[in-house]
């Protein structure tokens, strides 16, 4: 099925069911219960994991497999999430022909940045992406206003044509996206299940199908000739060269493959949200996608989709513990000690978030390169071992993945 | 003519930074041969001693004056410091207004040692690893750094105020034979400028003219026979590391009048020294120099109205686009030398 | 008129004058040796050859085309492979991945974007890239990473990638340095049978007399970046200046 190996299928699958059961896995806390603020089922917060997921995925083609490490990333989601808004405003509130329009112009977008910067490899093509990423961030900010709507951001408004749609909905607000006339992007199911609820939203069930689309792209790509050819390209390119192949057309097709995943996952995010921007596009948005990649596992499939999880679950629950909620943690202990924790933990919780996650970004790629797959294995490794110590060790020499 | 000199001068003092902190990088890069994306964080350190040092001087207690009251007829209390107390208003006062060039006495311990434990305790484990690896560990740190100075200073820019002898402008224009008005320029940023040449000129004299100096430059050149001459090198390139740290936080330490602080000004210095460093030449000296004051002059050039009415938008992309050029056009930057970082 | 004609190539470093006036012709179908002591530019001249370097001076001419101003994957699909001296593999990929690759390459061209398929599907590679295992006497090694192989197996594994390319002229850079006494010999026979079979011309460098004199039917004498003296082994080996410059030095060392 699919033209996958057994492994990949599994591996697909697990991701499939993880995302199709969200509401259910990431809400398991009744309402109302002390655990319920770690609940993370809601139509807004799963729907970031998915986008940020394909976001990751896209970059991984990219970094993980041809090693070229892009730090302006994010102005192809940021082009994306304009093209999108611009589908809105102009044409009409449908997402499907607005996320369209936004792969096609990232992947543009993609291929005239990747084009210059790959004729340098390196820390120059670092700072050659990086310098065209705060040059899109800059254009947006000032001259291009009349596009991007500068510090403002891209609106709606009542006043937009939107050719194929309405300006203004009949009772004079602006129309919202919809999947199909009637379908909207927000619209949710609630299920009531005894003290518990269940959200099931239209707009995260579009990202998550999109995501599974994404990432299913990824496994093809990952076992394809062409993917072996970008592993070969990390690994040496001299070698490459003196093998008759020509690495720029192969590194030029990953960059802007994942350009085309940065443009959907900005497509998306405007779809869900229909504003855009510019601060999408700066620095320090290309580096968190850095930081989900390799906190996941650069390289490895499912690495970006857990290490976007993870991150942008963390940062949720993490915004939300304030010094209350921990002294309601840690009443139990004695008044002293209660304190003292409290103290120690509040840098690291609520705004502090930015510091934990520096912090554990230092730790793995120090102690874990590989990220939280290399985490899993090791840990897998492990109990393997544990269990059946009588066996030799054939440690698998199969490279790693 | 003096519209020209003007941008020439309006440039300078970001030159001076930019220029500043490429010296830093460059050194690390070239001894080392480490791409440090902490290198702005240092620069943000050193603004941070400044604002430190201004606090620490204006720590005061409080007395009661009974004979003034308040606006509700209470007796009026008033915020003494214990420098003013100590010294008398008089002394205690111009201390605290000379706080930011006092403050360098403070940094240079501050940011050597901070130096020397970013590169004993991370970047020593990362000599041998891919730069990509380097560039990650240290973007992690620079955010660390970052949200450190965030959790203790908060997220607003503070001012930090020049000696009062410095603030304000004057009419440089005159001085060179011009006419009044033509050429107003502040104090603090001829300062500035005038500290950057200082510390650019020790840093290269101290290459030049020291054995240790001698030492490093050798190191940079070639590695490998420098150690065969059983010399330790490494050991010198640590203490690279904490001048090149220091280099950084001075730089920063006086650049607080001209930009209040903020916990996020080293990253936005950072990506434009390290095109700065691209530009010069990675691994050359001169080039970081040479580039950072071409670059900020051309900056400053690109934001008249003239060139902006032609050009909308020159201004903020401007280095980028040179970046770009050089990047393309010249590999090697202005004056790289062979072999730095290719492959 | 050789398959490869050198003429003048000059190369100079800084203050190094690594080659200094180079004549050379590789006649088609022979077995070149080029020897000559550490530094006298031997990898250098091969360099100049594959487009890794540029010479200051002279022409090299590939079956009369030029290959000055080519990139080196276009010098490649002119028909030159070239085995370097420290081994140049793909150290992350399996050895039955670096296999593949120049396979494909010969397949498919300079660039050929197959993003959809799967690597297992191409049963024409796989069986190619196993035969070639198999003649290099790796296939047992064919899952292990290429970057834990043994010196002498890692280059085995390069020869074995140069020669599934099928190429016209293979040049070969100390190929059996590193390599056990019984590896090199099947290397030579290797190299042996590959000639015997199929229209290739060997241009070689090689320290190890037993291996240059087993395999070359000429031999270029290197020294200091100038030819001293090419001519067949028998008459190199009896060849007074080669004693002085050469084969002394080695026997001093
Ligand atoms: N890229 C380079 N830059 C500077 N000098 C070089 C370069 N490549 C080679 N050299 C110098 O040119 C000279 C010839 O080097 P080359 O590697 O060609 O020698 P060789 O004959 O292959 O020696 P060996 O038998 O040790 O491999 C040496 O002195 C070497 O140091
Ligand atoms: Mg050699």
């Amino acid at each position: 099925m699919f033209g996958l190996n057994q492994k990949d299928k599994s591996t697909l699958i697990v991701v499939a069911a993880l995302t199709l059961l969200a509401p259910f896995i990431l809400n398991p806390f009744p309402e109302g219960s002390a655990l319920a603020q770690f609940n993370a089922g809601y139509p807004d917060l799963m729907q970031r994991f998915v986008i940020f997921g394909i976001f990751a995925i896209g970059f991984n083609i990219l970094f993980g497999l041809t090693g070229y490490l892009s730090f302006g990333h994010a102005a192809f989601l940021g082009v994306g999430s304009y093209s999108a808004v611009w589908m809105f405003k102009l044409v009409g509130m449908n997402v499907l022909p607005a996320i369209t329009l936004s792969v096609i112009v990232a992947g543009l977008f993609a291929l005239l940045i990747g084009f210059v910067s790959l004729r340098r490899s390196g820390i120059y093509f670092s700072i050659l992406t990086l310098a065209f990423a705060q040059m899109s961030f800059n254009l947006a900010y000032s001259v291009l206003t009349p596009i991007t709507n500068g510090e403002t951001g891209l609106q709606l408004t009542l006043n937009d044509p939107r050719v194929l749609g309405q300006s203004a909905t009949a009772d004079g607000s602006i129309p919202v996206t919809n999947l199909l006339p009637g379908l909207e992007m927000r619209s949710t199911y609630v299920l009531d299940a005894g003290p518990w609820l269940f959200q099931f939203n239209l707009g995260y069930y579009l990202c998550a199908l999109l995501l599974l689309v994404a990432f299913y792209v990824s496994i093809r790509i990952f076992r394809s000739p062409f993917g072996m050819m970008l592993r070969a390209v990390k690994s040496n390119q001299q070698r490459m060269n003196y093998t008759g192949l020509n690495t720029r057309p192969y590194t030029l097709a990953a960059f802007v493959i994942s350009g085309m995943y940065a443009g959907l996952a900005g497509g998306l995010m405007a779809s869900m949200d229909p504003l855009a921007g510019a601060e999408r596009m700066q620095w320090t948005a290309s580096g968190e996608v850095v930081l989900m990649t390799i906190l996941g596992g650069a390289g490895t499939l499912i690495g970006p989709v857990l290490g976007a999880g993870f991150i942008k679950y963390f940062e949720n629950i993490f915004s939300k513990i304030n010094d209350n909620v921990l002294h309601g943690w840690f009443a139990i202990l004695p008044d002293g000690i209660e304190d003292f924790l409290v103290f120690v933990v509040h840098p690291f919780i609520g705004k502090g978030w930015h510091l934990t996650l520096g912090i554990l970004f230092m730790l793995v790629v120090i102690y874990l390169p590989g990220g939280l797959v290399e985490g899993g294995q090791r840990i897998g490794k492990y109990f393997k071992r544990g269990s059946d110590d009588a066996q030799s060790n054939d440690a698998s020499t199969k490279p790693a993945e | 003519m003096d519209a020209i000199l003007l941008q020439i001068l309006n440039g300078l003092d970001k030159g001076s930074a930019y220029a500043l902190i490429a010296l830093g990088l460059t050194l690390i890069f070239g001894t080392l041969g480490v791409v440090n994306f902490a290198h702005g964080a240092l620069f943000m350190i050193g603004a941070f001693c400044a604002v430190t040092v201004q606090r620490i001087f204006n720590i005061s207690f409080e007395t009661i004056d009974p004979s003034q009251k308040d606006f509700l007829g209470n007796p009026l209390k008033v915020k003494t410091t214990y420098l003013e107390h100590w010294f008398g208003p008089e002394m205690g006062g111009s201390i605290i207004d000379w706080s930011v060039p006092l403050a360098i006495l403070f940094a240079i311990p501050v940011m050597v040692a901070v130096g020397f434990i970013m590169e004993r305790g991370l970047i020593k484990h990362f000599y041998k690893r891919p730069h990509a690896d380097q560039i990650l560990v240290t973007f992690g740190l620079a955010i660390v750094l970052q949200e450190i100075i965030k959790y203790f200073y908060g997220a607003n820019p503070i001012p930090t105020g020049a000696p009062e002898v410095f603030r304000g402008s004057f009419d440089f224009g005159v001085l060179i034979g011009f006419d009044p008005n033509a050429i107003i320029y502040p104090y603090w940023r001829l300062v500035y400028f005038g500290f950057a040449a200082l510390i650019i000129s020790s840093v290269f004299a101290f290459l030049q003219f020291t054995t240790f100096g001698m030492v490093v430059r050798a190191g940079m050149a070639d590695r490998e026979t420098v150690g065969l001459l059983g010399i330790n090198i490494n050991k010198r390139f640590t203490i690279m590391f904490g001048i090149a740290a220091a280099v950084a936080g001075l730089a920063g330490v006086m650049y607080a009048p001209i930009n209040s602080p903020n916990y996020h000004m080293g990253m936005d210095f950072l990506v434009l020294s390290f095109v700065v460093v691209v530009v010069g030449g990675m691994g050359s000296l001169p080039g970081a120099v040479l580039a950072g004051f071409l670059l900020g002059v051309l900056e400053s050039f690109a934001s008249m109205n003239e060139i902006k009415s032609i050009l909308p938008g020159i201004d903020q992309i401007i280095i980028y686009v040179v970046a770009i050029i050089i990047l393309l056009t010249r590999p090697r930057g202005l004056m790289g030398r062979k072999g730095v970082m290719e492959e | 008129m050789g398959i490869l004609e050198v003429k003048n190539v000059g190369k100079r470093f800084g203050g190094l004058q690594a080659l200094g006036n180079v004549n050379l012709s590789v006649a088609e179908n022979s077995v070149h040796a080029i020897i000559g002591p550490n530094g006298a530019g031997k990898s250098t001249l091969l360099n100049c050859f594959v487009g890794k370097l540029i010479p200051d001076t002279g022409s090299v001419m590939f079956d009369g085309q030029s290959v000055l101003g080519r990139k080196p994957f276009e010098i490649n699909q002119m028909g030159i492979s070239r085995v370097f001296q420290t081994p140049e593999i793909f150290g992350d990929l399996s050895v039955m991945e670096n296999m593949m690759i120049p396979c494909f390459a010969k397949r498919d061209g300079a660039f050929e974007m197959n993003a959809l398929s799967s690597v297992s599907s191409q049963r024409d590679i796989h069986e190619k890239a196993e035969q070639m295992l198999v003649d290099m006497n790796m296939a047992d090694k064919r899952h292990m990473n290429a970057a834990s192989l043994s010196r002498g197996d890692k280059r085995r594994l390069e020869i074995g990638m140069c020669l599934s390319q099928d190429p016209r002229l293979l040049l070969l850079d100390e190929p059996t340095a590193g390599m056990a006494r019984a590896d090199t010999n099947n290397t030579i026979d290797l190299l042996k049978q590959i000639k015997e079979e199929r229209d290739i011309t060997i241009a070689i460098i090689e320290h190890d007399m037993h291996v240059v004199f087993s395999l070359a039917e000429r031999i270029t004498v290197l020294a200091q970046g100038t030819p001293l003296v090419e001519d067949t082994p028998d008459n190199i080996k009896g060849h007074p200046k080669v004693r002085e410059a050469y084969l002394g030095e080695t026997a001093a060392a």
